[in-house]
């Protein structure tokens, strides 16, 4: 009798091995989809008469009705949310960041993350509530009603700000905490404060993992929806360089304004039928959402890659 | 930081003790609470926020009725202060019978008798010759009204109790005076009571364009039906995708641009999936998600904006996040476990499925708890899909239409009215405690997983 020293056949093996790839093959396909099902409507829109490329990337008007579609005035709406989340989120949620890293006892951290973590959780439709209710009321009383519109990129930037606190801070404080521990205890020796180690050596030291923690903030607050689309505004911001007042409309966040990714929502909540140029006009807006944030994604993958190379 | 580092810090200040220390020192102690200051915004935000849906949720409302209950109790012979609760069901259709029109009566009568053995309103031989011919109304065959059916008739065609204002509960605990004395100038017959905008009939009862009656029972079921089919789809798919590319995965190219992929897909916009489901499950493929391929082409009113083409949507959403979270659990499993598994002669498959995964399974299940509790507070890719603005209809399966517990908190919060941001603050209430249950259930099996390892 001999012995086969060769590799028995296990079919049923293979045929798991197989779902189990194409299981993992599915995320291409998704990633597949999107980019051709963006890019096949964005095309359909930009191939109409009434609308094209140029138009799109540099008027400053966007009115379906009368067939006008350029993007900045979203993207101009966009902005000013990020711009005013960045302004709460990156300071707040960097010095929490800090903090907790290099201050916060065991048991403060311990109190202090399961917080961050409920305001994490918290689903943006009721963020988008806050800001309506809480925070729009606010502003107009600080700043005056006359000021403030009723619907406003101001407090929906601020409460977009808030959102992403958690984000940054949580980010932030991973890259401090890579940072190693003989780096601190060098600062000691030679003299320095606490603040000083933290400041002026775990800071810089992390700054990679910190600017990455940055930029996904940013991306997250440019394609973030609910809130901007209940308090932001629901008609586009349209502007003419040298007519609107710089200061007084253009950049005043206290006016109204429509992001890229409110106006979709509104316009897919209504009813839109198939084929229409409102239908392949989102989905140009969706292009244009996609790429931007993907890169931003992209960059910050980067930072990371480079702090990780550095200490792990 | 550990203790002997402080004190080595502390020591070296205390050795060139002079001006300069003590200003840096100062400096680091301001430096310190202004570092907890902004802790504590994170912590204000968030304690204001739960303030402010709780003070919406609770209040007092002003409440006029055409007909005060008082009076109608006063009327059967009772005093003032009886309420409705506790008039039997004969009182009740008495009361009912004094104040509404004849033909009226006959036309609830003939969508369900109100006793059994008589009728009140309705001749018993037309209603005979009604049960006789084709159209058989549907009090031939239901049984009587209930109490609190008939009950519930008085109210909305006596009493009509209308909202005339609302309060939020700070105001209504400390303006109560005021509120009281402006009550009585604005609306002399309102009665001022105080209101649980949140209660068990909020709960169960389905929407209406009444605030006041309006509940959330329909996108409560909807939200289930759509996180079961998330969760149907992508926690198989997730785990199967994690495990091929912790356990079979060589480092090649593909891959690697397959992990990549992964991690990009977490940080897409979740309105771009909305978008994607929109032009491939809702359009494209409309004869499966509209469930017209089972009845042979009839198909639903709901073209392919239906439970299934929100599920899948969100599942996708989530996948990405159930496929990192499940490769952490089985990045985590010792090697050790494979190893023993792989020289006992058990296949790869074997050693994954008999050691590898049920040592991951809590890691793997806690992740899916989360992703599943991101799916539920998702809104904006479902109103991309093409949640129903107005349903009343309990979704009867994957093929209904649908919408779900965030979307009708959206509809209501864009309302200008006062008494929707009221029911908004409710339903947020219930969503957050839907949410609240999901991530204790979490956190609880990390613990005990983790203090297990």
């Amino acid at each position: 009798m001999t012995v086969s020293l060769r590799k028995k056949r296990r079919p049923g093996e293979a045929v798991i091995r197989g779902f189990l790839f194409i299981a993992a093959a599915l995320s291409i396909l998704t990633t597949v989809g999107i980019v051709f099902e963006l890019g096949k409507e964005a095309l359909l829109f930009f191939r109409t008469e009434e609308a094209s490329m140029a138009e799109f990337l540099s008027s400053t008007h966007w009115q379906p009705a009368i067939l006008d579609f350029g993007i900045w005035p979203l993207v101009l709406a966009t902005l000013t949310t990020s711009v005013m989340a960045m302004i709460v989120a990156l300071p707040v949620g960097l010095a929490t960041a800090i903090f907790l890293s290099e201050y916060a006892t065991p048991r403060v951290r311990g109190l202090m993350k399961p917080i961050l973590e409920v305001l994490a959780g918290i689903p943006t439709v009721v963020y988008g509530y806050f800001a309506l209710t809480f925070m729009t009321p606010l502003l107009r009383s600080i700043f005056g009603v006359s000021l403030v519109e009723i619907f406003n990129t101001a407090s929906a930037g601020i409460v977009v700000g808030i959102l992403i606190i958690p984000l940054v801070s949580s980010m932030s404080e991973d890259a401090l905490h890579a940072v190693p521990l003989s780096l601190r205890e060098a600062s000691y020796g030679v003299g320095a404060t606490k603040l000083e180690t933290s400041l002026r050596v775990v800071l810089p030291a992390a700054l990679s993992g910190i600017t990455a923690a940055f930029v996904v903030s940013i991306s997250r607050a440019i394609g973030e929806t609910m809130v901007v689309a209940i308090a932001a505004g629901a008609g586009p911001k349209n502007f003419t360089f040298g007519e609107d007042s710089l200061f007084g409309y253009i950049l005043n966040p206290f006016v109204a304004g429509e992001t890229m990714t409110g106006h979709i929502v509104r316009i897919s909540g209504g009813d839109l039928s198939y084929n229409s140029i409102d239908y392949n006009s989102i989905f140009a807006i969706g292009l244009a959402l996609f790429v931007i944030t993907l890169l931003l994604n992209v960059v910050s993958r980067r930072f990371v890659a480079r702090f990780r190379e550095v200490y792990e | 930081m550990s203790d002997p580092v402080e004190a080595r810090g502390s020591g070296a200040t205390d050795l060139f003790a002079g001006d300069t220390s003590t200003r840096r020192r100062r400096r680091g102690v301001i430096v310190k609470f202004g570092l907890l200051t902004a802790l504590m915004v994170a912590v204000a935000a968030l304690v204001t926020l739960i303030i402010t849906i709780l003070n919406s949720s609770f209040g007092l409302v002003a409440v006029e009725s055409s007909r005060p209950p008082s009076e109608l109790v006063a009327g059967l012979g009772y005093p003032p202060d009886t309420d409705l609760e506790d008039l039997t069901k004969q009182e009740l259709v008495l009361l009912l019978g004094r104040e509404i029109s004849t033909n009226l009566g006959r036309r609830f009568e003939r969508e369900q008798r109100f006793f059994d053995d008589r009728l009140v309103f309705e001749d018993p031989n037309v209603l005979n010759d009604l049960c006789m011919s084709g159209e058989t109304p549907a009090a031939c065959w239901l049984p009587a009204r209930s109490r609190d059916d008939v009950q519930a008739l008085v109210v909305e065609r006596v009493v009509e109790p209308t909202i005339v204002g609302t309060w939020s509960f700070l105001q209504s605990t400390f303006n109560r005076g005021e509120i009281r004395a402006q009550t009585a100038v604005d609306h002399p017959e309102a009665e001022l009571v105080f209101r649980s905008w949140l209660s068990w009939d909020f709960v169960t009862s389905p929407q209406s364009p009444v605030p006041d009656t309006a509940g959330i029972r329909t996108a409560l079921l909807g939200s289930l039906w759509v996180v079961l089919i998330t969760l149907v789809f992508s926690f198989p798919i997730g785990v199967g995708a994690a495990i091929y590319l912790e356990e079979y995965a060589r480092e090649n190219r593909l891959n690697s641009i397959i992990q990549t992929n992964i991690n990009n897909l977490a940080g897409v916009p979740s309105i771009i999936y909305g978008m994607l489901g929109l032009a491939i499950f809702v359009r494209t493929m409309e004869v499966f998600t509209s469930g017209s391929f089972l009845s042979g082409g009839g198909g639903t009113t709901a073209n392919g904006r239906t439970i299934v083409s929100a599920g899948l949507t969100l599942g996708l959403l989530i996948l990405p996040l159930i496929i990192i979270n499940a490769q952490e659990a089985i990045r985590a499993v010792p090697g050790s476990l494979r190893q023993a598994g792989m020289a006992l002669g058990s296949t790869k498959w074997q050693t994954v499925r008999a050691h590898v995964l049920p040592n991951a399974l809590p890691g793997i299940l806690t992740g899916t708890i989360l992703a599943v509790a991101r799916a539920l507070g998702e809104t904006a890719p479902l109103v991309v899909v093409g949640a129903s603005t107005f349903i009343t209809i309990d979704p009867e399966g994957p093929f209904s239409k649908f919408t779900v517990l965030p979307i009708q908190i959206y509809q209501w919060t864009s309302r200008p009215q006062d008494e929707f941001r009221n029911i908004a603050a409710a339903a947020i209430l219930v969503l957050l405690v839907l949410l609240l249950t999901l991530n204790t259930a979490a956190v609880l099996l990390r613990n005990r997983y983790s203090r297990r390892a």
